[in-house]
């Protein structure tokens, strides 16, 4: 499994990519694959304010209901109105499907994410377990 | 060291685990076994099952064999169905009860002869079960219990191709077993060797056509055999399914689940099982009077009902069930997704007012009331051959 390089990410299993003050939102890899089949997105509206860290959110499987986390505090620009119909595109190809767009409130946040070898070593001790 | 906390017991394990983990199966601790849930995909193991074939390790199902010339007195108290109508060679959906008419465990009694039954039963009950039986029955003149349960590898092989896949390692005649019937077969197996007084019952847990062969627990026998049933199929499509896919299919059939649609806090009118209660059979059995002064009083004040989402959003096991208004009245006891259906379904307790078909009610999710209505089950009925 790859994590790009160029990604921040959070310990709850979402993405962030930075454009300027611009972030896009999805999840990882790991998170769709241990969700399995997913065919249910509740995603904010435009305009909603996320917070650091706070439920934006939840994705669903078939067998199972994730929350979603913020991965830094921000208004949301825009959302990703294909996955109401097309959730599966998650599983498809979880590092290029988008599910937000944000605004930065405090781009600093981002210095507390994890990079993506911190998270590929997050994931190695998680499976252990 | 100063470890003061018992430490979990170790997840059992069937025959077949290391088969499974080698086929990179997604491994769940399902009632303290270490089982598959699934395997390429929960959506493209429940399609393979109902349009042509899945193979399901269910090994951690339990058997008790009653044998002896009181076993059938024996199993008539045990069991709420009629097991003196069985013919040798047939099977019947029954429970065991407890004194108040709700569920020890609902069971599949087998006839294999006029003095034997082989009663299969749930994997997280297993125990219980067990002693259940032992402390009901243990005392009945002619009847020997064993606990088979570590003895066999149970295999259920499901969908309209199953008996087009198994037909290729078996000689017996799969046509001629009817749904609920068994056969002892042989399975022929590829390096030439053959497997010997398999039984072979069409029977499942999936609402398709297919089988249950019950063979030794030893694991090459029972990775062989798992591995021939694959080949056996693979023109067909046939794809190893987990745990998940048999949840979701036994859903859509609306088939009860210990634990969730059955226990020992619902009673058997509730669960809507009631036909399979034979009060006025000729023997008296554990729970007869509990179901009898039920149905003296009207009958139960609650019902297993199906729903089907009509706003968006997946109703989930345990999600309360509200009026429109928000008025608490009842569970989700299975919810879920319905992958072939595709549509939004669960299996819920509500009181009787509101059982009726097409009543709109609200599932509380996640804090929001997302409108259902009450549908008939099964939600999914398989095509029956006309032939």
């Amino acid at each position: 499994m790859a994590y790009p390089a160029g990604y921040r990410y959070t310990k709850e299993h979402e993405w962030i990519s930075v454009a300027g003050a611009s972030g896009t939102v999805g999840i990882t890899d790991y998170a769709q694959s241990s969700l399995g089949d997913i065919v249910f997105v509740d995603l904010p509206k435009v305009g909603d304010r996320l917070e650091a860290g706070k439920i934006f959110g939840s994705v669903e499987s078939v067998k199972a209901v994730s929350d979603l986390f913020s991965p830094v505090s921000g208004t949301v620009t825009a959302i990703n109105e294909e996955l109401k119909d097309k959730p599966e595109w998650i599983n498809a190809d979880a590092n290029s499907t988008w599910m937000l767009k944000l605004d930065l409130a405090n781009p600093a946040e981002l210095d507390a994410l994890l990079t993506d070898a911190q998270y590929e070593a997050f994931i190695a001790e998680e499976t252990e377990r | 060291m100063n470890a003061t906390v018992d430490p979990a017991p170790p997840l059992r394990k069937t025959a077949l685990n290391a088969t499974h983990r080698a086929l990179k199966a997604k491994m769940v601790d399902f009632g303290g076994w270490d089982m598959p849930v699934e395997y390429s995909g929960l959506i493209a193991e429940h399609m393979a099952v109902r349009t042509s074939a899945g193979l399901f390790d269910v090994s951690h199902m339990g058997e008790i064999q009653l044998r002896g010339p009181g076993s059938l007195a024996a199993v008539q108290h045990l069991c709420m169905n009629d097991a003196s109508k069985l013919a040798v060679s047939q099977a019947q959906y029954s429970a065991m009860l407890t004194p108040d008419g709700a569920f020890v465990d609902d069971v599949l009694v087998h006839k294999l002869s006029d003095n034997d039954y082989l009663i299969v039963i749930n994997a997280g009950t297993r125990e219980k079960d067990v002693a259940w039986v032992r402390s009901q029955i243990g005392r009945m003149p002619g009847v020997h219990i064993s606990d088979y349960s570590d003895c066999y590898t149970q295999l259920a092989i499901q969908g309209p191709k199953a008996e087009a896949t198994l037909s290729r390692i078996t000689g017996t005649d799969l046509s001629a077993i009817r749904n609920y019937w068994f056969t002892w077969g042989r399975l022929d197996l590829k390096d030439g060797s053959a497997l010997h007084n398999v039984l072979i019952a069409r029977t499942g847990y999936t609402g398709e056509d297919g089988f249950e062969i019950y063979i030794p627990s030893d694991e090459s026998t029972s990775e062989r055999v798992w591995n021939e049933v694959l080949n056996a199929g693979a023109d067909f499509g046939i794809l190893p399914c987990g745990l998940g896919a048999r949840n979701t299919l036994r859903l859509e059939s609306a088939m009860a689940l210990y634990g969730h649609e059955i226990s020992d806090s619902i009673n058997v009118f509730e669960a809507g099982l009631g036909r399979y209660a034979r009060l006025y059979k000729a023997s008296d059995f554990v729970g007869r009077a509990a179901l009898a002064a039920i149905q003296a009083a009207g009958g139960p004040k609650r019902k297993l009902v199906g729903l089907e989402m009509i706003e968006r959003g997946i109703g989930r096991d345990g999600y309360p069930v509200c009026t429109l208004a928000g008025q608490r009245i009842g569970a989700i006891t299975s919810g879920s997704p319905a992958p072939f259906l595709k549509k939004n379904i669960a299996l819920a307790y509500v009181p009787v007012q509101y059982a009726a078909l097409n009543e709109v009610v609200a599932v509380e999710i996640r804090g929001q009331l997302v409108k259902a209505k009450v549908v008939a089950t099964p939600f999914y009925k398989r095509a029956r051959k006309s032939t």
